[in-house]
């Protein structure tokens, strides 16, 4: 699975845990970009996330991401 | 009937919920607890009820409850949810000085018995699903200053606590979480990030045990459970396979998953769920295995209504419902052809159809993982239940052979034990106050406490009824309670009656003793009053019946009764 192909699958689990088909996402999108984005939904994307993929993160991972980028580099490492 | 996502129930809140009736909800905790608030009012709007919730701020259960003048205390709940977990509780444990640790369940249980006696709400306290931190492995069990120990014992005194505080709920967490496992419970990233002890996906079972006792206090559960019989109640097809050749029985293979599926029934039945049967198959063959299978747990007199015919289930079911009179909403129904499920559903609004498994040997865990029998009450009399609409089947046929309807009821030899209110009979009282929706003047739901709490106070007359005939008992039937408005006036605060009995002049017994004890305590006039709710129809033009003259008030349904000039009415009731 390339980046894109990641980055479509994510933006897809934010249109659907957050009820808002107009997100779009990039490397660069941070949380201050997405309107309801804030530290209670994230904990539901990462659950959704971790499930669509697959994966399990560290809480440490799941604390030190900075962008939409970082977070799929994670998803890419595992 | 599956449980919605955590997503499903957030969504629930932007719909209007704004005309279901409310409930005024308070949630406290030591940990986080921001998504079991959207839990617990998505499921609310799920269940009918708009929650306006008081979430009180992180880690505040102490100072809420300790302050008199705290915002849990001016909010006045309906009902106050308290989530203290075992995290934190193993917190305080490994903070102990040495020597001190086996006071820790009993530190904890005196804060709860403190929380009881601070608030007149119903309280809901959530027991401890277990951590165990093997620092004695299985030892522990021997060393009581143990934390297993410890968290064992809370759990134990808590059940001993909740028996004599009828206002105290235990919502048991502990056994979701032997249900689903500690793993499901419990996401470490998730308490890492944001301090929420409960994973995602525990949030909606948690919110929808939680709401199960709401609902039950607020007089919604369910009390009949409708079985199909082949391969739901036995394996196989009884009208093919033969009595010898369907699945029942201990031995190896299938049959002891039907066993004890209808063990599990049987329980139910003996604790007051009504049993009914909706199979297509003829009414003889149905009932053979009931009759002469040796490995059968329930037998006919098991069951209050057996309905086997070759009609569609959703008319017999109907039928059922027309002998029982409850609601479809009170009903349960169970088989495990998935064709029929959905004819049920779709035909039958309000009532419960769960999605069997297809292996029937799974039948019973998922049973038990829906929790379909939450109550809020348990009484004696509801294990005769079964008996009684077996008498009332009776009645009927008796029924059907007079023409003459005051004939039909001189003939039942009707005695009415008339008390107030007792130890004795309280249970009852309360009960009947959750279950009683059709036949309920103003639907004011009373628990044990409130019960008891009126029956000491000076400004209420409270009047229990029994009533039984030459067919059987149905024992306390009918409740009153007046409230002494003044010199002169009487408020009937409440009225409610069993279904059960209508039709027996239960009415107008009431009315005759209500203004017997008017008059003999020099009360001129009896008021009464009709609220309006989706189910109490029946009673909607009650007093003008009984010769009340309504009176002129904004708003409110109230009528008034003379008592000077008042004569007896007509009932074939006596005294006991």
């Amino acid at each position: 699975m390339n980046t894109e192909e990641i980055l479509e699958q994510v933006q897809e689990i934010f249109h659907d845990q957050l009820d808002d088909e107009s997100i779009v996402l990039t490397s660069e999108t941070t949380a201050d970009d997405v309107d309801d984005w804030d530290s209670l939904t994230h904990i539901m994307l990462v659950v959704a996330i971790e499930k669509h993929f697959k994966v399990k993160f560290t809480s440490k991972e799941i604390l030190s991401w900075k962008n939409v980028g970082e977070m799929m580099d994670c998803i890419i490492e595992k | 009937m599956m449980i919605s996502t955590f997503k499903e129930l957030k969504k629930n809140l932007k719909k209007d919920s704004t005309s279901l009736p409310t409930i005024k909800v308070a949630l406290l905790g030591d940990n986080a607890t921001q998504f079991l608030a959207i839990g617990i009012k998505g499921i609310g709007i799920e269940r009918g009820y708009n929650i306006e919730l008081f979430e009180a701020d992180y880690n505040q259960v102490e100072r809420q409850f300790l302050d008199p003048t705290s915002e849990l205390y001016s909010f006045n709940a309906d009902y106050v949810i308290v989530f203290q977990s075992t995290h934190k509780l193993l917190s305080a444990y490994n903070e102990k000085a040495l020597g001190s640790q086996n006071d820790l369940a009993n530190e904890r249980l005196d804060f709860i018995k403190l929380m009881c006696n601070s608030t007149q709400s119903r309280l809901i306290y959530f027991n401890y699903p277990e951590i165990e931190d093997n620092v004695f492995g299985s030892y522990a069990s021997k060393i009581d200053s143990s934390f297993t120990y410890q968290l064992r014992k809370l759990n134990y005194e808590l059940m001993t606590l909740a028996q004599q505080n009828s206002n105290l709920f235990i919502c048991d967490i502990a056994a979701l979480q032997n249900k689903f496992g500690r793993d499901m419970m419990f996401d470490s990233s998730v308490y890492v990030t944001t301090e929420m002890i409960l994973s995602i996906d525990a949030i909606p079972y948690v919110a929808s045990r939680t709401m199960d006792i709401i609902s039950a206090a607020q007089g919604k559960f369910n009390k009949c459970l409708i079985l199909d019989l082949d391969n739901t109640m036995w394996g196989g097809i009884i009208g093919d396979d033969g009595l010898e050749n369907i699945q029942l029985g201990h031995d190896l293979g299938i049959g002891k998953a039907f066993t004890e599926f209808q063990q599990w029934a049987k329980k139910l039945k003996n604790r007051g769920i009504i049993l009914a049967v909706c199979s297509k198959n003829n009414e003889d063959t149905a009932k053979e295995p009931f009759e002469k299978h040796p490995d059968m747990v329930l037998r006919l007199d098991d069951i209050a209504v057996f309905v086997a015919n070759w009609e569609n289930k959703a008319d017999n079911i109907r039928k059922i419902q027309s002998v029982l009179n409850i609601g479809f909403d009170s009903m349960v129904f169970l088989d495990d052809n998935p064709f029929e499920r959905n004819i049920v559903r779709e035909n039958i609004p309000g009532i419960t159809v769960p999605e069997l498994p297809e292996d029937p040997g799974e039948y019973l865990e998922y049973l038990y993982s829906l929790n379909l029998f939450e109550t809020a009450s348990y009484s004696n009399a509801d294990t005769d239940r079964t008996k009684q609409y077996q008498a009332e089947a009776q009645r009927v046929t008796m029924q059907k052979s007079f023409t003459d309807e005051a004939e039909f009821l001189k003939n039942l030899d009707m005695v009415s034990e008339v008390k107030p209110f007792d130890n004795f009979n309280t249970p009852r009282v309360s009960q009947l106050s959750q279950r009683s929706n059709q036949f309920n003047l103003r639907t004011v739901r009373y628990l044990e406490a409130d019960v008891e709490r009126i029956a000491n106070d000076d400004n209420f007359q409270d009047f229990s009824f029994t009533l039984s005939d030459k067919y059987g008992d149905h024992g306390l039937i009918c409740i009153i309670i007046l409230e002494k408005k003044n010199k002169e006036a009487l408020f009937i605060d409440t009225w409610f009656m069993s279904c059960r009995v209508l039709k027996r002049g239960m009415e107008n017994f009431t009315l005759n003793t209500i203004v017997k004890y008017a008059k003999e305590n020099g009360f001129k006039k009896v008021i009464g009053e009709y609220i309006s709710t989706p189910k109490n129809k029946m009673v909607g033009n009650h007093y003008s019946q009984l010769g009340f003259s309504p009176i002129e008030s904004d708003g409110q349904n109230l009528y008034e009764l003379d008592i000077d000039g008042y004569i007896n009415k007509e009932c074939f009731i006596t005294n006991k």
